[in-house]
């Protein structure tokens, strides 16, 4: 019960920082971006964390969305929402169709077809003509909720971004704790031993990979609409290396660890893109060496071994 | 053929044999490191960049010759991979592979980071070797000699390392450590040494192909990085850990790459990944895989 109440007084604290943080002068803009890449980490945590598909091209639905859903709402003036649905029906649709031929595959398997199949993705977005080629879409209009909420202002936008975030994180919790997430742990555990159960294993990992791939989706077009620009960066293999490490550096199959994770990497990122430089990339690089080879749980994964440990229960 | 002239068609296939040959060059390494440590080597793109600047490097700071850099670079970079292999690596044997994967990775942005700092993104250009300056008149199109070389050395380290692993009592012993190390262990050989001294032959291989590279290519700090998903996608069709499926699939889908340049353009830079999603869907373990 300690552990439980303890959950539940580390969730009070951070809605209260959530909602409270814009009006205590913390900039809205990276408040959103924070929130942003956790939601694409949360995403990928389904994949990673609840079903071990370690997926190396997530960039490909984040940055096809960003791209689909900028494009119809600056080019052909679509509204905002409307503008999104479309982004994360391509990203369902891309996730569909990589997804099919990817699930054929375990392991390091899979991770090699999805970061060859995203790679596609990224030169159909360099050579199409929409996406606006190296340049990239640039002044993306942040447009309103059905023309009833304006999202001009900063601080609006902030709390249509949360909303949307809290509603996925529920979405994600209520899949992992349905029976449908404990098969997807089944099969994480022991895959063949799932399939002599019975499971159709290919339909549950699809259906995984869909659902991942449409959230990482929703993700990418609120970073557009956010921003206000959608780039070859968020289609690029690097991309799809943060949110790897967003994840594993909270730590994978945990609750709290991607949020934990996106908020260390945005910060890192944002702090020290303007002071270091191209050395950014050797100290992302280091932590993923250190991750790999010191905890391989995440901070959050490890917390909770520890928990576990005291009260004489085997950590999961 | 198809309107196209004759010409352009050989002209293509050409080009195609010399980037199939760096293919095979890379996927080569990826594979011997994939057969005996089970892991999937994401710095090897790196190892390649590297290869490239230590020629480079070696040129303009020690007037290293091209024929000296062939054997020293690989040499240095291979003993980057032994420290890597002895600290890292070796620790993760006995965990999912995938950690193996997000592992080098990670050591690849690190490599390339600090290289980005010290020579900054843009290209450096290494000279064309004396004695393999000038062209070669084809009658279908002029190629130059050093182009010619480089697909003769390619694809005569790739025989010879072939004919090692297949044919030799060493490759015998390594393939014998692949199915059970334990038992060749029992024999008196030093497996661990063996597992570190291949890794370490496995990157220089990669290094290698750099040296090779950097007088037709751009020597730049991410001129590995995007090559080595396209060797990843190479090695998926010839069929993981499989030495000929990674020489063979190497240089067939140079040959194919450039044919597209000549039938379709725009669809040359995913026609590979457009192969490996047809093998995969018909034949899930790789065209030479063994599964």
């Amino acid at each position: 019960m300690r552990v439980r109440s303890g959950t539940a007084v580390i969730y009070s604290l951070l809605g209260i920082l959530a909602i409270t943080a814009p009006l205590a002068g913390v900039y809205p803009v990276f408040l959103m971006k924070l929130l942003c890449f956790a939601m694409f980490a949360c995403a990928f945590n389904l994949l990673l964390g609840y079903t071990k598909m370690l997926s190396f091209g997530h960039a490909a639905y984040f940055g096809s969305s960003a791209y689909v859903t900028g494009w119809l709402v600056s080019v052909h003036g679509w509204g905002t929402i409307f503008g999104t649905l479309a982004g994360v029906a391509v990203a369902m649709l891309l996730g569909l169709v990589i997804g099919a031929i990817a699930v054929r595959r375990q392991g390091i398997y899979f991770a090699m077809i999805t970061l060859a199949l995203s790679q596609v993705v990224f030169f159909i977005c360099l050579q199409a003509g929409f996406t606006g080629g190296e340049n990239g879409l640039q002044g993306i209009p942040r447009g309103s909720v059905f023309g009833i909420v304006d999202l001009g202002s900063d601080v609006t936008m902030y709390y249509f971004v949360l909303a949307l975030f809290l509603l996925v994180y529920g979405f994600i919790r209520r899949i992992v704790r349905s029976p449908f997430g404990h098969v997807l742990r089944a099969i994480r555990e022991n895959e063949p031993r799932a399939v002599s159960l019975g499971y159709k294993v290919d339909r549950y990992k699809l259906l995984a990979f869909v659902l991942s791939a449409s959230l990482a989706g929703l993700a990418g077009s609120l970073k557009a609409l956010i921003l206000g620009f959608a780039t070859l960066t968020d289609v690029s293999q690097g991309t799809s290396g943060e949110v790897i490490l967003m994840t594993l550096l909270g730590g994978s199959g945990t609750f709290l660890g991607p949020l934990l994770g996106a908020g260390i990497v945005v910060t890192l990122e944002e702090y020290l893109s303007d002071r270091v430089g191209a050395w950014v990339s050797v100290i992302i690089g280091g932590i993923f060496v250190a991750c790999v080879m010191v905890f391989r749980r995440g901070f959050v994964g490890e917390i909770q071994a520890r928990f576990a440990r005291r009260r004489g229960v085997a950590p999961e | 053929m198809l309107g196209i002239p004759l010409p352009a068609i050989l002209g293509q296939l050409t080009l195609g044999l010399v980037n199939g040959s760096f293919y095979a060059l890379l996927s080569l390494g990826l594979a011997v490191i994939f057969g005996l440590l089970g892991i999937v080597n994401f710095a090897h793109g790196a190892f390649y960049m590297l290869g490239a600047f230590a020629a480079y490097i070696g040129l303009q700071a020690f007037g290293v010759n091209y024929w000296f850099a062939l054997l020293l670079a690989p040499a240095a970079v291979g003993l980057i991979g032994v420290v890597i292999e002895r600290l890292f690596l070796r620790r993760l044997y006995s965990q999912d592979p995938l950690y193996g994967l997000l592992l080098t990775f990670g050591v690849a942005l690190i490599a390339e980071g600090i290289m980005r700092n010290q020579f900054g993104s843009s290209g450096k250009s290494y000279p064309v070797p004396e004695l393999l300056r000038g062209v070669l008149h084809l009658g279908f199109m002029v190629l130059p000699i050093y182009r010619a070389w480089v697909v003769l050395a390619s694809l005569s380290v790739c025989g010879v390392t072939w004919f090692l692993i297949e044919r030799t009592r060493l490759g015998a012993t390594l393939r014998a450590a692949t199915e059970n190390a334990r038992l060749v262990q029992a024999f008196g050989i030093n497996v661990p040494l063996l597992v570190t001294l291949t890794y370490g032959a496995g990157v220089a291989l990669a290094a290698l192909a750099g040296v090779l590279a950097a007088p037709v290519v751009q020597v730049s700090p991410l001129m590995g990085s995007s090559l080595v998903i396209v060797v990843f996608a190479v090695v998926v069709i010839g069929g993981m850990g499989s030495i000929i499926g990674a020489i063979l699939s190497g240089v067939g889908l140079g040959l194919i790459e450039g044919l597209t340049k000549v039938i379709y353009p725009e669809a040359s830079n995913i026609v590979v990944f457009v192969i490996m999603a047809l093998v995969l869907i018909w034949r899930p373990a790789g065209l030479f895989g063994k599964e």
